[in-house]
């Protein structure tokens, strides 16, 4: 009693369907560039909406940040700077890079989460653009970022920072730090599609970014370090990009830290973009 | 006669596995359709293949004429998919989550927001409307689940085992619910584990094991395909349920099956009913219950395939 088939299947490939020509005549062949935004918006509001429902998500990205700042200038402040309001001066920089950084954690755990829970199958099956699911969590995070060096940059100026620049050296600074951790989301979106797992992307996270940011400069000189180390914190990215940042906001030299940051950038995009969107492909 | 789905030769391998062997489908227009089968059997790649999810290695499948490998786009806009897991953002309210899907599919902000308040009344969620989905009981959640796949007014709608993990009330209130669809004119592939749900659901079944179709019908030409009756006897001692068996055996199309001291197999007419009785009678085996009665799903499948459907893959002879 094995393949009884009730119904034989004669036509070939194309079924027999007939009608409905008011129905089907109206579909789409295709998603344009324009709907792909308004999805991207769409699904962006949504994860910045998730805010109001989880003020969990508020502590990441807000109460964390404040916690560095105070914690660093008041508990390291003095020993390492001298004073908290001269460590302050150093470390801001630092501290709003670092942060921005740790930020991009929120991008992979977002994707990792809607992976597992099969939100990502509701949005795939829907006829929307393939690329909204990943562009409208990287722009609601760019803006959770650009809230967060807002907050850093208003309760650093409160406690003494002062900018030696202008204005347009910090517009400058966040734009660049915000170019920069775009840049290395596109590796947290590819370790989150490898993963699929909240948990293990955090432990990535916690393994290779928390020792990459604190053997830079963000928040000491790097002047007591032993050589070895000395050596690597040069040439660490975090370092580079603290510099810029400390360049564009205080004073210094601001055109070499920012054209290697910007090198970095455009190096972790030119490697971790294709890889990652070919991983997000493949689930998507 | 029209058929909303089709597929021919349906083929999906998974590194080596064959999760998909050949099969071959036709849905009609309006109707339910039960995908039946054990866990593994490759009911869920089935429906992700045509949820345009999944790629087929082999094969085609259209939905309303439209291939789902170069045509996906133009399926999605006709299909709706609730999967297994109830795949809702849990912190955002109901609401919100009908919304975010109606403006997604091109809604105005109006729009979405009437047509979600009405997807909710009608699976008594207006109530919740605005709390976060995870404060929903497993029930609920699957309701908002399958109202955001019709968010996108479907024309064909996969439910993939729509109350697995649900307890019999919210069964039942999830089973009114898909009969309701079908008066939509809504086609419906029903995918479960439950016999008894494509018993109640489906117009037409298909049986699938090990990636392929084993048998199609309606629900009752199964039944009568596999031996319409089952004849059950349960022995007043245990000794003696080798001596049940033996004398089962001769009067059945199938080998019986032994569950506790209950010997259970499908038989073909009424006539064995007797029989039975004046052979156990012979042999002085007393019988503590003896009953005939129509299969039950169940049984069409272990005739079907030799092995119960609560086993697990693999251990299948």
């Amino acid at each position: 009693m094995t393949s009884a088939t009730e119904i034989t299947i004669t036509d070939s490939t194309v079924p027999d369907y007939p009608g409905d020509a008011g129905v089907l005549g109206t579909l789409s062949t295709r998603v344009g560039p324009v709907e792909g935004l308004r999805q991207t918006f769409s699904l962006a509001w949504r994860t910045l909406v998730q805010i109001r429902h989880n003020p969990v998500e508020l502590i990441d990205f807000s109460v964390q940040p404040v916690m560095f700042l105070l914690l660093f200038t008041y508990v390291f402040g003095g020993a390492i700077g001298g004073s908290p309001k001269a460590y302050l001066m150093f470390a801001l920089p630092g501290i709003i890079v670092q942060n921005s950084l740790f930020t991009t954690m929120n991008t992979a755990t977002g994707l990792a989460t809607d992976l597992e829970k099969g939100f990502f199958d509701r949005l795939r099956s829907l006829p929307i653009a393939r690329f909204a699911p990943l562009s409208g969590r990287m722009v609601a995070d760019l803006a959770k970022q650009a809230w967060a060096i807002a907050l850093l940059l208003g309760l650093g100026l409160a406690l003494g920072f002062r900018v030696g620049t202008g204005p347009f050296g910090v517009l400058a600074a966040a734009g660049l730090v915000l170019v920069c951790t775009l840049a290395v989301s596109w590796a947290l979106v590819l370790v989150s599609m490898l993963a699929a797992n909240p948990e293990k992307v955090q432990i990535f996270g916690f393994v290779v970014l928390f020792p990459l940011t604190f053997t830079s400069d963000a928040f000491v000189p790097t002047a007591s370090m032993p050589g070895w180390l000395q050596a690597w914190s040069k040439a660490n990215p975090v370092s580079v990009i603290s510099d810029a940042v400390r360049g564009l906001m205080v004073s210094g030299p601001a055109a070499r830290p920012v054209v290697e940051s910007l090198l970095w950038a455009a190096a972790f995009t030119a490697v971790f973009a294709p890889l990652a969107v070919r991983a997000f492909k493949r689930r998507a | 006669m029209t058929y909303s789905i089709v597929t021919e030769g349906l083929v999906k391998r998974f590194g080596e596995t064959l999760a998909l062997d050949g099969i071959d489908l036709a849905v009609r227009t309006g109707s339910v359709f039960g995908l039946l089968g054990p866990n593994g059997a490759g009911k869920t790649t089935a429906v992700r293949i045509l949820a345009t999810l999944l790629r087929p290695d082999g094969g085609h499948a259209a939905v309303c004429g439209h291939d789902v490998v170069s045509h996906a786009h133009q399926v999605r806009q006709l299909t709706g998919l609730t999967g297994q897991y109830a795949s809702v953002d849990e912190t955002l309210t109901g609401l919100e989550n009908l919304m975010l899907i109606g403006r997604l599919t091109g809604q105005s902000r109006s729009a979405a927001r009437d047509r979600a308040r009405e997807l909710l009344a009608s699976f008594r969620l207006d109530d919740a409307g605005d709390r976060a989905v995870k404060t929903y009981s497993g029930g609920m959640r699957r309701r908002l689940d399958l109202a955001a796949s019709l968010v996108n007014r479907p024309r064909v709608l996969y439910l993939d085992e729509p109350t697995t993990g649900l307890d019999p009330r919210s069964r039942n209130e999830m089973w009114d619910v898909v009969r309701g669809l079908t008066a939509d004119g809504v086609t419906v592939l029903l995918t479960t584990q439950y016999l008894e749900e494509a018993d109640q659901l489906a117009d037409q079944i298909a049986v699938i094991d090990h990636g392929t179709v084993i048998a199609t019908g309606t629900p009752g030409e199964l039944k009568a395909r596999t031996g319409a009756l089952t004849l059950a006897v349960r022995p007043a001692r245990a000794a003696d349920v080798p001596a049940v068996v033996a004398a089962a055996a001769s009067f059945a199309h199938a080998d019986p099956e032994v569950r506790s001291t209950t010997v259970t197999v499908p038989v073909s007419g009424e006539d064995v009913m007797p029989a039975v009785v004046r052979r156990l009678e012979d042999q002085g085996v007393p019988v503590a219950e003896l009953s005939l009665r129509g299969s039950s799903l169940d049984e069409v499948f272990l005739t079907l395939t030799g092995h119960r459907t609560e086993e697990p893959e693999g251990s299948a002879a």
